[in-house]
């Protein structure tokens, strides 16, 4: 099954939530829509699914032409960051409600709401009331729900994101399993890069209601179009500085500098943004060889095994994700190590000129 | 120490509340069985002649029994169709957003505000050209002039407290609106419509202005009854704390089995 978007924009009330938007999701793959809060994640969805009219373009399923047809005809499905279930009927009689309203016969009913109910491990909870279940629970069932209809096209919208830290990181082991068993096109939503990353499949890039990039999750990450798919792609945001080319060294504009090689080096000379993720950015006690420069400390958190470090460099916020427990004086002025391998180069328009690596 | 000390006494305030909201209920119920004679003659916290004798008549006379028929039958009504109108109207409210939603939806509250005798020459007027005088439904229609907009509010605060995903949920899984609508938004807000059904039923039973100025006979409510007959025999007060009693027991009734209910419409800031 596949979902094709053509051209397809919203516009409400004179305001545009998404700009015209062209993309056609993988069948049968897992397809995540990473961005922002309202980045337009959640809208883009609410069109796939046909819960809103797209303002112009078209929506087409295995290339046919869904874009006026009721949401109830389209056989998809789809799980909301809330966790949402019919309060007034039984867990059970929760995953049953779409093969009831199916036609399928009660037998098949049963068996097929007690495979999914194993599979999400809701077996002993089928009698219960959805309030009578706990927050993961109750987010299983509404899983449960999605699974157990045979749809096409499956929408998860941040599924994880109001469940503790454990369940999370459970479930989402659990998920690519669970949902790309079947010949179906999965749509996940999240605004975490960790979260995109570890489920893999494809991914695209959200940004203020465009997609900015499309294509296999690794690639995106390594080689980001734009300077705001790299940004969306960064948790904390990617550090940014201008700097200048010329001949093999790459200069700020404080005199920082340090000789490029690679991709780097078949630039041409002229004034570029330089970009690193925070974990590229390690605090530097050596000599001053290589990619080093020097900020002033500005708030320095930890975080179990990592630091988390902002540094003013040159009047722009840079973090720096630090290896272990680090300890920073605030209004220090510290040196550190850009590890050049992964950072890439923006023209002044924001478009990825070059990225080091893999 | 101090604090125990306090919490000893902590029951005197409420029990002084309490006292006084029930000494006149406690009085109107202690004349009901009583003699008018004892009534007016001497002073007695408890009947000194018990008699059902006020009951009996009641009971027993068509005139006076035929007001409780009527109230209830104008009530009910009333409940009903207050109810089923304002389900459609509060889910608009709730879900949709459309010119002018929220000064339509003050405009509705604000029929609340006017005092009820401003509409007693028209409506009279009114249900006189349209020969519903003196009909139980014509009581019940006018009533609803404050009840709908009541019940409006109390289930637009119910129904915005469920999450619009609920509906697109539903909707995903195949069920067509009023299917979702019957079976799974309803049963949903069922503390709301229990609640807004209560309001309706307690302020049309106690609404007398209007009852009293659309009937004459064959919808008389009972708390017309009570008045003429207070006039035309004398002081017959044994029978008047009678009915009086009695007129309580539908609103303690219905009370009883939306109290639970009420606390949740508290908890949501409606009612």
């Amino acid at each position: 099954m596949s979902l094709t978007l053509k051209n397809v924009s919203l516009i409400v009330d004179g305001q545009t939530h998404i700009y015209d938007t062209t993309v056609e999701l993988v069948p049968a793959g897992f397809n995540i829509l990473l961005g922002t809060t309202l980045s337009g994640k959640t809208t883009l969805m609410r069109l796939m699914a046909g819960l809103v009219q797209p303002s112009s373009g078209r929506i087409l399923f295995n290339g046919d032409d869904v874009t006026g047809v009721a949401v109830q005809k389209r056989n998809v499905s789809m799980v909301y960051q809330q966790f949402i279930n019919y309060p007034n009927m039984s867990v059970f009689d929760n995953i049953a409600s779409p093969l009831r309203l199916s036609g399928l016969a009660r037998a098949e009913i049963r068996k097929r709401v007690e495979t999914v109910a194993d599979l999400l491990r809701l077996g002993p909870f089928l009698k219960r009331k959805p309030s009578a279940l706990s927050g993961g629970q109750q987010q299983r069932c509404a899983m449960a729900r999605a699974l157990v209809k045979d749809s096409d096209l499956v929408l998860l919208d941040e599924p994880l994101a109001n469940l503790d830290y454990k369940l999370r990181e459970e479930l989402r082991d659990e998920l690519p399993r669970l949902f790309a068993a079947r010949e179906r096109t999965v749509v996940y939503a999240t605004t975490e890069p960790s979260e995109a990353l570890l489920l893999g499949g494809y991914t695209a890039a959200l940004h203020e209601g465009r997609i900015t990039q499309f294509g296999p999750t690794g690639d995106v990450y390594r080689h980001p179009v734009d300077k705001q798919t790299a940004s969306v792609f960064s948790d904390p945001p990617i550090n940014l500085i201008p700097v200048t080319k010329t001949g093999e060294r790459l200069q700020t504009s404080h005199g920082a500098n340090w000789r490029v090689y690679g991709a780097f080096r078949d630039l041409g000379d002229g004034e570029y943004e330089l970009g690193v993720r925070p974990h590229h950015v390690q605090p530097h006690d050596g000599a001053g060889d290589g990619a080093v420069i020097e900020g002033r400390v500005q708030v320095a958190e930890i975080s179990g095994s990592e630091s988390m470090v902002h540094f003013d460099l040159e009047g722009r916020p840079w973090v720096s994700l630090a290896h272990g427990v680090r300890a920073f004086g605030v209004g220090e002025t510290a040196r550190f190590k850009i590890d050049v391998d992964h950072s890439m180069l923006f023209s002044p328009q924001g478009e990825t000129v070059a990225t080091m690596r893999a | 120490m101090a604090a125990r000390g306090n919490s000893r006494f902590k029951w005197i305030v409420p029990f002084l509340y309490i006292v006084f909201l029930m000494l006149p209920i406690y009085w109107l119920l202690n004349m009901s069985f009583k003699t008018t004679n004892e009534i007016l003659g001497t002073f007695s916290l408890v009947p000194q002649e018990f008699t059902l004798d006020n009951y009996r008549a009641i009971f027993t006379d068509p005139t006076w029994y035929s007001g409780y028929i009527n109230s209830l039958i104008y009530v009910c009504i009333n409940t009903v169709i207050s109810v089923s109108v304002a389900l459609p109207a509060a889910y608009a409210f709730s879900r949709y957003r459309f010119l002018g939603d929220k000064h339509l939806f003050f405009w509705l509250l604000t029929n609340r505000m006017a005092p009820a005798a401003v509409f007693a020459l028209p409506f009279f007027q009114l249900y006189s050209a349209l020969n519903l005088f003196d009909t139980h439904i014509a009581v019940a229609l006018a009533h609803c002039l404050f009840n709908i907009p009541l019940a409006v509010w109390i289930l637009e605060g119910f129904m915005s407290g469920v999450p619009k995903e609920l509906d697109e949920t539903a909707y995903i899984d195949g069920y067509p609106f009023w299917k979702f609508f019957g079976k799974i938004f309803l049963p949903t807000i069922a503390a709301g419509i229990g609640v807004a059904a209560f309001f309706c039923f307690m302020f049309s039973w106690v609404e007398l202005l209007l009852a009293k100025t659309l009937t004459s006979v064959d919808a008389k409510p009972i708390a017309a009854v009570m008045t003429r007959t207070a006039s035309s025999s004398g002081y017959e007060l044994g029978l008047l704390a009678a009915a009086g009693t009695l007129t309580m027991i539908p609103g303690a009734i219905v009370i009883f089995f939306v109290r639970n209910y009420i606390a949740k419409g508290f908890a949501l800031g409606r009612v």
